[in-house]
């Protein structure tokens, strides 16, 4: 579908990098322009990135994960790019760091963007591990998880997704949960199949604390989560389908197109 | 001025409350190992730094890169505290001198993003082994448990590591090996001595060769013959002569796999057998290519990096395919030995089954995952026989443009070598692979084990497709067994090549110019680049951080020269390299062997038996496994590995759709079974080309368009008996190729998988692996095996024979039997056709093949997968009259059946669909929880609640 506003985004890529492809397909799947760039380009060349209105951190293992996960790549954003990302984040531009992505943005501090510093850690299960899961929005001020236009309905907040990662567990000191409640930077818990809140494994995939599957920033433009979206944005991408049928989409095109209909009204 | 260099020593630890994931993993495998006076174990990183910092600047990279602020603490100097109470002792684990550390390279990258600079960076693994082991535990759990000596050492204690320990500085000089005039005997001692695995006939062929010229070779030269003469790289056995009890069969490869390919003329098959993976037709826009080998003597010895360089190597193979594929899937498959083996029966130097599938799980794991790449198909067998010689094959399929599937280097190509750098790691793997396992292989062959870097080859194949996109090279091929020297020489065959040996870029000096020829370092592939093109791929290449170098240039006399620093270190005429290996002639026999008849009892209830199969290894849930590969990155999956009302039922062919936004799909499938092979290895090649296609065909794939791979891995094939089981195996290829217009693409083969103990040799079970994979022309119209909805009918499709032999059904009492599965190959054709019309009709609701277990498996695995019951009764499944045991209905394990699901208002057309092939009802899906079956006089003889159906078979690998 052809827009007179382009959206462009900036698809992060290094060594190790797994998920472009599909990230920048769910992008473009909702009208955006999504270029898959080396992060070697934004430090050659300054100022790339200011013609972009989103940056995307995919899932993948930057650097191998090497050290720990994601904290290569974080520290290039943190020691080597540091002007450019301020001035993305200064424009009220858009983030999202998807699994490796979000390891990323927790890693340099962009997440959860205040005094408090948080992690992602071993799974208590011990391993990495592939499977679906359940979760729930909250009441963030995430503008991924809200359309841009128009009320929100019940079945709005509801995901299914898959997570594969073997350190997701999300940990914070209760100074750091505490903000991340009273902010408003809860932005996406695993609940139960029948939407329960507070699950156990494996419903939890992780362990994480307090269920917490994905936060953003104070201004909920900066957003991170541990399950991939751009997973579940085909119908026949559902585990499931050959019992319950096709979905007209899957449940993650919803992030990418609140994104990028927000990065529409808002900033261009 | 320069700055002192420092060494600097940076401990870094979980913070106590956090759970210690690889501490509590070691924990385990010490309790296997029955060692009870460990209580905890902690894992400590140790990070040793060399260069011109300051205290200060230590303190920056440790807080800022190696310990992480929330859960981590960090010690720069001294021994981190103990973050447990109690006595402890201490094993610290560092790679050897010269072995590759990817962490330390990252490590010195952010040490630069952090504006600093270290020299060099070495790290290791500190284990605080709470309780009181014995010393003699303490060796035991360092050796079994914490490192592996082919390639890491240990060091007890809080003791001192040395920061960058010295490797020996290489001295040229170019040596030669006297062969001329020497006897046999001695002929063979040079072949055992410098491992190039050549027979005497070769030897002396070489001889005459130099003899001829008046000179001795150098040892490059020989060790370059001996690479491509080897097994690995030339497939002598199956290439040769074979005299098959009087039949002289001339090139059994020529005769049966490669026979059915070009006797079927496939105008979808883009090239088969020439290249590095067969190419077949996908759509408008991509062919698809596929390829499956073996690692199995560097898994046995070391299996993480092993099964790790295994998949490492094989993706190289379609990035390496035409002007290079995009690796879109993995699949796995494994034979190890029982995982409750006792201690007692490991032989010596035999590392214990379980560690062995520990480590090839987790090599597999980490590689693939790292890549990028969904791992979504596999199986994994058992038996005592693969305990020395584990089996462990990996396969990958890529996309490729249409028109990039054709290469040609030219005269004056320029060699470049791209990705990793070249160490000692992986000396002489292509002639290791073809030399049986002993108790000393794990201290003798480490130097043939190849060390495994993911992002490398992630960061290689990325850089790759962009520049085959743009047109920058003319000829590709990946680094594999032989390194350098087989690929130089493959590409060059037909032009000659100049080689510069000095030029490759090196982890470490120390390597003499044969080591840098023939080293198998991983994440390396060869291109052939047109001068003029060089400055815009060396560009292209700094650009994404690969390395890419050039080594030497292509000739047209077809001769090879190599040089070192400026010196002739060898000289070879391409002809005699690829062309000189003599043709051997291997007798071969084969009697099938005769086995006790087993004549088990009528039962009331075969409940227990069902059971029993459900629980065993072979059968079992894989989940454990399966959901530590990332089986869905790539966004491409359709019908994923695990399936079902809950996502945990065992699918039958995964099928993907590679082009996002496309509704075209390809499924792959594997067909494996060793029992059959014990009774007659005919039947057991025909029957896993019939799993195989049953399982794509089960999906909803099109029968018209099904290619095969063959991966023989054999015992000794010098002994006749042996070879004569593997003639009989490619015989039935050729036949079911052919009955199933299924022609071979590609294919491999691994022959000596002995494992040696004094004088005794356990051979592995001759086991053929066929890889299928099939196009399907809207996934949208794919079928899952879980039952679906209460009501509907279940028909039992293709025939059921008294056909135990080999089955589970009698593995549970021990027995083998005779009457193994064989391929009635007309009416399968005729069921595959009819029933993959069926689904793409969208008559059918669930299919599910009879495989392992017969149909009561089927029977099971589809009800509980869908979390519904099912109501059956033996009495109508399709037979043969004679056949009126309820025992061999349930649990014969005849070929081209299938277990059908079709909605009751459907039932009319399906039959008509399947008209002319045997099928009947023989029940339905009920909501109730229970599995239950009517035997042939009416009365229950199972029924089984799906809950402990499903818990017998999820039980034994829940770990």
């Amino acid at each position: 579908m052809p827009h007179a506003k382009a959206i462009r985004v900036a698809v992060l890529r290094t060594a190790g990098t797994n998920c472009d492809v599909e990230t920048a397909y769910a992008f473009t799947k909702v009208g955006a322009v999504a270029e898959r760039v080396h992060v070697n380009r934004f430090v050659e060349k300054k100022g790339l990135l200011d013609g972009y209105q989103i940056l995307a951190l995919p899932g993948g293992f930057s650097y191998g994960d090497d050290i720990a996960s994601g904290k290569l790549l974080a520290n290039e954003l943190r020691y080597r790019l540091e002007d450019e990302i301020r001035r993305f984040k200064a424009e009220g531009k858009l983030i999202i760091g998807i699994c490796n992505g979000f390891q990323v943005l927790v890693k340099a501090g962009l997440l959860p963007g205040t005094k408090h510093e948080a992690t992602l850690t071993n799974n208590d299960s011990g391993k990495f591990e592939d499977r679906w899961v359940y979760l729930k929005s909250g009441d963030s001020r995430c503008v991924f998880l809200k359309p841009a236009r128009g009320a929100t309905r019940a079945s709005d907040l509801l995901y299914y997704l898959p997570v594969a990662h073997g350190e997701g567990k999300f940990v914070a000191s209760s100074a750091a949960l505490a903000e991340i409640r009273d902010k408003k930077m809860l932005a996406l818990e695993y609940v139960g199949p029948n939407g329960e809140a507070a699950p156990e494994y494996p419903w939890n995939p992780n362990g994480s604390t307090q269920a917490i599957a994905g936060i953003c920033d104070p201004t909920g433009r900066i957003f991170g989560l541990m399950p991939h979206p751009e997973r579940h944005v085909e119908p026949t991408q559902h585990p499931r389908w050959t019992r319950d049928g096709l979905q007209k989409e899957g449940d993650g095109v919803r992030i990418f197109r609140n994104a990028v209909e927000f990065a529409r009204e808002n900033l261009i | 001025m320069a700055k002192k260099s420092n060494e600097w020593r940076v401990e870094v630890t979980l913070r106590r409350e956090f759970y210690d994931p690889e501490g509590h993993a070691a924990l385990g495998d010490i309790r296997d190992l029955g060692i009870a006076g460990v209580s905890d174990v902690r894992l400590v990183h140790v990070h040793l730094l060399t260069g011109p910092l300051t205290a200060k600047q230590v303190e920056r990279v440790a807080a800022r890169l190696l310990a992480d602020p929330v859960n981590q603490v960090y010690s720069i100097g001294r021994p981190m505290p103990s973050p447990l109470k109690g006595r402890h002792a201490v094993v610290q684990v560092f790679r050897k001198p010269g072995v590759m550390d990817p962490v330390a390279a990252s490590t010195l990258k952010g040490i630069a993003d952090l504006g600093l600079r270290a020299d060099s960076v070495r790290t290791g693994r500190k284990f605080l082994l709470y309780g009181k082991p014995t010393k003699g535990e303490l060796a035991l759990i360092s050796d079994k448990v914490l490192h592996n000596a082919a390639i890491e050492e240990a060091f007890y204690g809080e003791v001192a590591i040395p920061h960058a320990p010295a490797v020996p500085e290489y001295k040229f000089q170019r040596r030669e090996v006297s062969l001329l005039g020497v006897s046999d005997q001695r002929l063979l001692e040079i072949s055992k001595q410098w491992t190039l695995s050549l027979s005497l006939e070769e030897m002396r062929t070489i001889q005459r060769h130099f003899a001829d010229q008046g000179r001795n070779p150098t040892d490059i030269e020989l060790e370059c013959i001996a690479q491509t003469w080897s097994e690995h790289c030339v497939h002598k056995t199956l290439r040769g002569v074979i005299d098959f009890e009087g039949r002289i069969i001339d090139n059994l490869l020529k005769s049966t796999v490669f026979k059915a390919t070009s006797e079927l003329k496939k105008p979808w098959c883009v090239s088969v057998f020439k290249d590095n993976a067969g190419i077949i037709r996908f759509d408008e826009e991509f062919n698809v290519c596929f390829k499956v080998e073996t690692h199995n003597h560097p898994s046995a010895i070391e299996p993480y990096g092993g099964a790790g360089t295994g998949i490492g190597g094989v993706i190289r193979d379609p990035l390496g395919t035409g002007l290079g594929a995009k690796p879109i899937l993995n699949t796995d498959v494994f034979c190890f030995g029982p995982p409750d083996l006792p201690a007692s029966k490991v032989p010596p130097g035999a590392l214990h089954p379980k560690r062995v599938m520990k480590g090839v799980v987790s090599g597999v794991r980490d590689y693939g995952n790292r890549m990028g790449i969904p791992t979504a198909n596999g199986a994994v067998l058992f038996d005592e026989r693969y305990v020395g010689n584990p089996l462990v094959y990996c396969g990958n399929v890529g996309i490729i443009p249409r028109d990039r599937c054709e290469k040609a280097s030219h005269p004056g190509d320029l060699i470049v070598v791209v990705g990793g750098r070249t160490g000692r790691d992986g000396i002489h793997g292509a002639t290791f692979s073809s030399i049986e396992l002993t108790e000393d292989s794990e201290t003798v062959s480490s130097g043939a084990v190849q060390i495994g870097n993911a992002i490398e080859e992630k960061r290689v194949a990325d850089t790759i497709l962009q520049a085959r996109d743009l047109n920058l090279y003319s000829c590709i091929t990946d680094c594999g067994a032989g390194g350098l020297s087989s690929a130089v020489g493959e590409m060059g065959e037909h032009l000659g090549a100049d080689v510069h040996l000095e030029k490759v870029p090196l982890k470490y000096h120390g390597l003499s110019y044969a080591e840098i020829w023939i080293s198998e370092a991983q994440e390396r592939m060869v291109i052939a680049v047109p001068p003029k093109k060089l400055k815009a791929i060396l560009k292209l290449f700094a650009g994404e951080n690969v390395e890419a170098t050039v080594i030497g240039t292509f000739r047209k006399d077809r001769r090879l020269r190599l040089f070192y620093r400026g010196t002739q270190v060898g000289e070879l005429a391409m002809e005699f390299l690829h062309n000189g290996v003599p043709r051997l002639t291997r007798k071969a026999v084969w009697r099938n062997q005769k086995f006790i008849e087993p004549r088990p009892k009528a039962r009331k209830d075969y409940g227990p038996a069902l059971r029993g199969i459900l629980g065993s290894w072979n059968v079992c849930s894989k989940e454990w496994i399966i959901r530590q590969y990332d089986h869905e990155v790539q966004g491409a999956s359709v019908l994923k590995p695990l399936v079902g009302v809950a996502n945990d039922g065992p699918g039958d062919a995964a099928v993907i759709a590679p082009v996002l936004g496309s509704t075209r799909g390809i499924a792959v499938a594997n067909g494996i079974n060793p029992k059959y092979g014990d009774i007659d290895p005919y039947a057991m090649a025909a029957s896993a080309i019939d799993e195989a296609v049953r399982q794509i065909i089960s999906v909803g794939g099109r029968f018209d368009r099904i290619a095969l791979l063959d991966n023989f891995c054999w015992g000794n094939t010098d002994k006749p008996d042996r070879l004569g089981s593997l003639v009989r195996a490619a015989e039935a290829c050729y036949d079911l190729a052919k009955a199933y217009g299924a022609p071979f693409i590609s294919g491999k083969d691994s022959l000596n998988n002995e494992f040696r103990v004094g004088d005794q040799t356990i051979a592995i079970p001759p086991t053929l692996l066929i890889s299928a994979i099939g196009l399907v022309a809207d996934v949208r119209k794919c079928v899952s095996m879980d039952a679906k909805k209460a009501g509907n009918v279940l028909y039992a499709v293709g025939m059921t024979y008294d056909e135990l032999g080999g089955s589970h059904y009698y593995a549970l009492e021990n027995e083998v039997g005779n009457k193994v599965p064989i391929v009635r190959p007309e009416m399968g054709k005729a069921i595959f056709t009819a029933l993959s019309g069926a689904i793409r009709k969208g008559l059918v609701r669930s299919c599910h093949d009879c495989s392992e277990g017969g149909l009561a498996v089927a029977a099971a695995e589809m009800a509980f997968a869908g979390g519904l019951g099912m109501d059956l009764y033996t009495l109508t499944v399709p037979r043969p009259e004679e056949l009126q045991r309820d025992d061999a209905i349930l649990f014969s394990e005849s070929n081209s059946r299938f277990l059908v699901e079709v909605e009751p208002g459907k039932v009319a057309k399906f039959e008509a669909a399947l008209s002319g092939v045997p099928l009947a009802p023989i029940g339905r899906v009920t909501s109730e929880d229970v599995l239950r079956i009517r035997g042939l006089l009416g009365d229950v003889i199972v029924q089984e609640k799906l809950a402990e159906l499903k818990e017998a078979w999820q039980k034994p690998l829940r770990w």
